[in-house]
C-alpha cells in the first residue's frame, strides 16, 4: 500500500512545484498603461521575464528537463525602478548587443565593453545644459578615478538602469539628499562593495564624522559632496571628489551669509539671489535652518540700531553722572 | 554711615552668579554664531555652536533653581507685580533715574526688606526672568531637536518662526543684559551693588 502511495505522491508535489514556478514566471504581466507609456516596454519585456526577477527558468534541451535558476544578483534589473529611471525610453538593445536577443547569451558578450556617460551624452547639444564633457573631466581628476583602476566608471555610481535625476527636480532637497547619499553609501558602507575596489578597510562613517556638531542633523540634510566634492560653477553637481584631507572642514563655509550651500546643494532652487531685501539666502530657509546662513537684513540693522541706542543712552547718562559729580565737587 | 540690609541669600547669590556666567557665554556665542564669516572668526563656529548648546542647557537647569527658589521661599514675592498704578510708579522711577538722580533726589522708592526692586526694577526682571528667558530657552531646545518638534508638532515652516522668536528675544536679553549691569553702578557707591551680590548685604545711600 505504502509501496504504491509513495511515488504518486510524489508526482503530486512534482507537478505542484512546476505549477507553483509556472504562476510565479507567468504571474507578471505587463499592464497597459506600461505599454502605452514606455514604446519599448513589450520587447524589454523579453528581457525583463528573466532578468526582472530572482528566478528564471529555461528548457534543457540536453535533458529535456524544464529547468528553474537562480538570477545572478547583478544581473537583475528592478523593472519599476528602470520605468521611473532617465534610460526609462530605451530599448536593452540600444545599449547591450543585439546578440542578447538569443538564449542561452553566447559567452563572449560576458566581454561587451560597457558605454560610458560620455559614451551617449559627449557633444549632444540636446544634453548641452548638463555640460557631461565637464563632468568627465572632474571625474578623472576626482580620487576615483586617480586612486582607482579604470574599472571605476560611471556606474559605480550611477547605475544606468536606476538612475533618475534628482537634483534639477523638484523635489523637496530632503529627498535629494537621501537618494544622493544612498549612492555613496552604497559602497562606503558596504564593505563587500567597497573591498572590490581597494584593500582598504572600510572607514566607519559615523566615527569618522565625530567631529561634526549635530552629526545625525548633518547626515539627513546635507549631501556627503558638499563638503567632499569641489564646487564647480559650469555644473550642478560637483564630480571631482576632494581627497579627506581637502574636505571642507570649517563650519562657517556653510553657516555663513556667503554659504558655500547657495553653490551647490541649493545650486538649482536658488531665486532669490543674495537680495539684500529679506533673509539671505531664504531659499535654505524654506526647507531647512542653517545656523549663520539664514539671515534677515532688517532684523541684523534693526538690532545694530537698538544695540546703538542702548550703548548711547548708557553713555550719556554716565557722562551726565560724572559731570554733575564733579560739579558738586 | 550706609545702612545694611540681608537681603541676597545664598541661594540667590549662587543662582544669580550661575545666570550671569551661562547669560555672558550665551550672548558672546550667540553674536558670533548669527554673524559669522569665513573670513573673520570671532569664535571657532562648532567651538560657540558646543558652548551655546551647553551653556543653554545649564541655563535651563539654572533656571528651575530660581523657579523652585522662588516658589519656596519669600524671595518669591518681590516679583510679584501690583498692576494697580504700576505705570503712574513706573513712571516715577523714570523720572528720577533720567531728572531726579542728577538733582541728587532721593530714590522715590528706597529698598527696604520688604521691597527689594524699584518699580522699573521689578518690572523689567519680572519681563526676563518670567516671559524673556523662558521664551529663549524653550526656543533654544526646539533648535537643538527640530526634528522631533519641527517636523512632527509645527510642521517645517515652524523653524522660521521659532529662529526669529529666538534670535529677537536674544537680542532684547543682551540689552536688558548691557542696561542691568550698567545701573548697577548706580548705588550707595560705584561698586556696592556689585559687592552685594557676593556678600548678599544691600548697602542703602
Amino acid at each position: 500500500m505504502h509501496k504504491n502511495l509513495f511515488p504518486l505522491s510524489n508526482v503530486i508535489t512534482k507537478g505542484m512545484t512546476v505549477m507553483v514556478f509556472f504562476l510565479l514566471i507567468t504571474s507578471f504581466q505587463l499592464d497597459d498603461k506600461t505599454k502605452k507609456t514606455f514604446k519599448n516596454a513589450e520587447s524589454n519585456e523579453f528581457c525583463f521575464k528573466c532578468h526582472g526577477q530572482s528566478k528564471y527558468s529555461y528548457n534543457n534541451t540536453e535533458s529535456g528537463h524544464h529547468v528553474f535558476k537562480k538570477m545572478y544578483s547583478e544581473a537583475i534589473v528592478d523593472r519599476d525602478l528602470f520605468y521611473e529611471s532617465n534610460h526609462r525610453q530605451f530599448k536593452c538593445t540600444d545599449c547591450h548587443p543585439e546578440d542578447y536577443d538569443t538564449f542561452p547569451h553566447p559567452g563572449r558578450l560576458r566581454m561587451e565593453t560597457k558605454y560610458l556617460c560620455i559614451d551617449c551624452h559627449g557633444g549632444d547639444p540636446k544634453y548641452a545644459k548638463f555640460n557631461f564633457e565637464k563632468i568627465e573631466s572632474e571625474f578623472q581628476e576626482s580620487v576615483h578615478s586617480t586612486k582607482h583602476s579604470q574599472d571605476f566608471t560611471c556606474w559605480m555610481c550611477h547605475n544606468p538602469h536606476t538612475y533618475k535625476i534628482s537634483t534639477r527636480s523638484q523635489e523637496k532637497i530632503k529627498d535629494i539628499v537621501a537618494y544622493d547619499n544612498a549612492i555613496c553609501l552604497n559602497c562606503h558602507a558596504d564593505i563587500t562593495k567597497y573591498q572590490l575596489l581597494t584593500d582598504k578597510v572600510i572607514p566607519n562613517i559615523v566615527r569618522k564624522h565625530e567631529w561634526l556638531p549635530n552629526q545625525a542633523l548633518h547626515f539627513k540634510n546635507v549631501r556627503c559632496i558638499e563638503c567632499h566634492a569641489m564646487v564647480n560653477d559650469s555644473i550642478l553637481v560637483g564630480h571631482n571628489i576632494k581627497p579627506k584631507s581637502k574636505a571642507v572642514k570649517r563650519c562657517v563655509e556653510c553657516h555663513s551669509t556667503n554659504s558655500l550651500l547657495m553653490a551647490s546643494l541649493y545650486k538649482f532652487k536658488v531665486q532669490e539671489g543674495r537680495s539684500k531685501a529679506g533673509f539671505y539666502n531664504g531659499v535654505i530657509m524654506n526647507e531647512s535652518y542653517v545656523i549663520g546662513a539664514n539671515r534677515n537684513y532688517y532684523l541684523g540693522i534693526l538690532s545694530l540700531l537698538m544695540f546703538g541706542f542702548v550703548f548711547a543712552g548708557i553713555a550719556i547718562h554716565a557722562t551726565m553722572r560724572i559731570i554733575k559729580r564733579k560739579n558738586n565737587g | 554711615m550706609a545702612e545694611k540690609l540681608y537681603l541676597y541669600p545664598k541661594w540667590v547669590r549662587l543662582w544669580h552668579a550661575l545666570n550671569a556666567i551661562f547669560i555672558l557665554l550665551l550672548i558672546i556665542t550667540g553674536i558670533s554664531m548669527q554673524f559669522s564669516k569665513p573670513e573673520f572668526g570671532f569664535i571657532r563656529f562648532d567651538i560657540a555652536v558646543s558652548i551655546h548648546n551647553i551653556a543653554g542647557m545649564l541655563l535651563t537647569a539654572n533656571y528651575l533653581l530660581f523657579l523652585t527658589g522662588n516658589f519656596f521661599t519669600s524671595n518669591g514675592k518681590y516679583y510679584k507685580l501690583t498692576l494697580k498704578g504700576l505705570f503712574q510708579r513706573l513712571t516715577k522711577q523714570f523720572i528720577y533715574y533720567t531728572i531726579g538722580i542728577f538733582r541728587h533726589e532721593k530714590p522715590p522708592f528706597p529698598v527696604t526688606k520688604e521691597r527689594k526692586f524699584n518699580p522699573l526694577q521689578q518690572f523689567t526682571y519680572v519681563a526676563a526672568m518670567y516671559v524673556l528667558v523662558p521664551i529663549v530657552f524653550i526656543t533654544g531646545w526646539a533648535l537643538l531637536y527640530p526634528e522631533v518638534l519641527f517636523t512632527k508638532v509645527l510642521g517645517a515652516s515652524g523653524l522660521k518662526v521659532n529662529d526669529f522668536i529666538h534670535v529677537i528675544v536674544g537680542f532684547f536679553l543682551s540689552f536688558f543684559l548691557f542696561v542691568h549691569v550698567y545701573f548697577c553702578t548706580i548705588g550707595a557707591t560705584f561698586v556696592s551693588n556689585f559687592k552685594s551680590m557676593i556678600t548678599g548685604y544691600h548697602e542703602s545711600h
